[in-house]
């Protein structure tokens, strides 16, 4: 399979303290790839280094056999590869449609278009988008004031919308209720099989990272301590002494 | 177009043809005031590029509007160029300096963006007060030369009158258009519009230099009006007069700035027939707005709308 992104030895230290220690992950077309790890493991910050959020400290990162280590995030995004975030990143007071169409108009390289209205523009695709992920009827909402999942949501269109072949999620249904987690999951299973699109995601509960992922990698202190098919994770005994004692661990 | 796009339309028409008749009325002191706000009105919604849709304070706008007026000034006279020279030319010098300090200016965000344009803008104000062989230094550049049509106060007032909404007409599209969506998301946030492929640094360098060039569009027409430039139009006090103008009037609306500049311009006027104690009722003007309207008139025109709507 052809491998779409990858990362060589990456390490990234904050002020001495190593976030990320020398991980060397990839993603193949296609795959549904699991990040998974305790809280601060580093997962955000595996996301921040691959999307050019952070640079850095050693190690490459290269995006369908282009090396894009140091590149500024918006040039990576025109790439095709597209991420959200674990803490919501929207533009609150911009209505649901304008965050959308926004995107679209980035897409279509017409961010410096200074004479050409914008109201008109993308208005089908950003209706579609929005359709998509079952915002239609807050389209005209001030995004700010949407509920919680909805925001995550809107995030997960704002990121579709820059057509891209690779998204990274970080925790695409954190803070959402049981309930909106099995639509927000199905939802994503159906619009990356559809799009055939490659995933990386982290995601903190264990059953829909069993149930969606082709591969399991997991991160310990910055470091990766497995990576391989679902059901050999729990058989790792790397894994199973982290995991010791962690009430919602994997082993 | 949009319906909200068409009552803007016919609004303004209607503002329009209203200044029009601004003359008839035969008041000399009514005309010159008018000509005076709709020049600030002007400068303010050039501010509001950078404030309102991009969201950087600059606290340095009154170098652009020194700068074209101060160019305009010394090609209309000591080159004695044609005005149809001089103003494109002092318009063009206004966007370029802009370009120039912008390009440092936007490496920065928030309080150090601020902070950068102060001191550019007290570096500009430094630069025509210790340049007198150019600028006249502190006694300030006088006797502009303007041509005949506009040496007279009708015909300078109409001039004003067109250049304004021709200028304030491009501004709106320029806020409307792709362009000002795109900086409104990088206003609401930065990170999240590089992330959907905005080069963000080069979106706001942009605001930065239309921003400049149309405050030296202002500038140049104010230094016309007074048939001279002084050196505290480059001050920071006027920098920080044009931002609580805008604010005053909203900045969350593309015509809040123009409005607050009215007010603004027509109390400073009305109160230094007074007082000579402006500086202190402008204090108490900015804390009321900081107070009690965040989001200016406009804001409290709105939320009042809203009200009264869901009463009805
Ligand atoms: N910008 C930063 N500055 C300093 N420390 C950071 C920064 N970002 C993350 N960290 C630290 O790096 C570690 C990994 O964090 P993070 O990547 O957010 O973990 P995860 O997403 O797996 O919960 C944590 O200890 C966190 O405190
Ligand atoms: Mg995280």
């Amino acid at each position: 399979m052809e491998t779409v992104l990858q990362t060589d030895q990456a390490t990234k230290a904050f002020e001495g303290f190593v976030a990320i220690n020398n991980v060397s992950i990839d993603l193949k077309k296609g795959e549904k790839h699991a990040i998974i790890g305790p809280n601060g493991a580093g997962k955000t910050t595996l996301f921040n280094l691959i999307t050019g959020h952070l640079s850095l400290d050693s190690g490459s990162v290269s995006f369908e056999g282009k090396d894009i280590t140091g590149t500024a995030p918006h040039r990576i995004v025109k790439l095709g590869l597209a991420r959200s975030f674990q803490r919501i990143n929207i533009y609150p007071r911009m209505t649901v449609f304008e965050n959308v169409q926004v995107a679209l108009i980035a897409r279509d390289g017409r961010s410096f278009h200074l004479f050409t209205l914008g109201h008109s523009l993308n208005r089908e695709e950003s209706a579609e988008l929005l359709e998509l992920v079952g915002l239609s009827d807050e389209a005209e909402e001030m995004a700010g004031e949407l509920a919680y999942g909805k925001q995550k949501q809107l995030e997960l269109a704002i990121s579709l919308a820059s057509n891209p072949r690779v998204l990274l999620l970080d925790e695409p249904t954190a803070g959402m209720s049981p309930a909106e987690t099995v639509e927000a999951i199905k939802l994503i299973e159906e619009i990356t099989e559809a799009r055939g699109l490659a995933l990386l995601f982290t995601e903190h509960d264990m059953g829909v990272v069993f149930g969606i992922s082709d591969r399991i990698s997991v991160l310990h202190h910055g470091e990766l301590i497995f990576s391989g098919p679902p059901d050999h994770v729990r058989e790792d005994p790397e894994v199973r002494r982290v995991y010791l004692g962690q009430s919602h661990g994997a082993a | 177009m949009q319906t909200g796009y068409k009552t803007t339309f016919w609004i303004s028409c209607a503002i329009v043809l209203l200044l029009l008749l601004v003359p008839t009325l035969g008041s000399k002191y009514l005309i010159d005031l008018t000509t005076e706000i709709l020049i600030y009105a002007l400068f303010a919604l050039s501010l509001n590029v950078l404030i309102g849709y991009s969201g950087n304070i600059s606290f340095g706008h009154a170098a652009y509007f020194a700068i074209g007026g101060y160019s305009c000034a010394i090609l209309l006279t000591t080159y004695e160029l044609p005005l149809i020279i001089s103003m494109p030319a002092a318009i063009i010098l206004s966007g370029l300096a802009a370009a120039f300090v912008g390009y440092f200016c936007v490496k920065l965000t928030d309080i150090y963006f601020a902070m950068l344009t102060l001191a550019f803008g007290m570096l500009v104000w430094a630069v025509a007060f210790k340049w007198r062989a150019v600028t006249g230094g502190d006694d300030g550049f006088v006797g502009v030369n303007v041509p005949a049509f506009i040496d007279n106060r009708y015909g300078f007032f109409y001039f004003t009158l067109f250049v304004v909404t021709v200028s304030a007409a491009l501004l709106w599209l320029i806020c409307h258009s792709a362009f000002g969506r795109t900086l409104v998301a990088v206003r609401e946030n930065r990170v999240r519009a590089g992330f959907v492929g905005v080069n963000t640094t080069r979106l706001r360098h942009t605001a930065f230099v239309v921003a400049g060039t149309f405050a030296g569009i202002a500038g140049s027409l104010f230094a016309m009006y007074n048939r001279g430039v002084y050196v505290e139009s480059a001050f920071w006090t006027e920098s920080g007069q044009v931002l609580i103008m805008a604010l005053l009037g909203g900045l969350y609306s593309f015509f809040g700035p123009a409005l607050g500049a009215a007010v603004l311009y027509t109390l400073q006027v009305g109160i230094n027939q007074y007082t000579e104690y402006w500086p202190v009722v402008l204090g108490i003007i900015l804390l009321i707005i900081l107070m009690f309207l965040p989001d200016g008139i406009i804001g409290l025109a709105q939320k009042l709308r809203s009200q009264f709507s869901r009463k009805a």
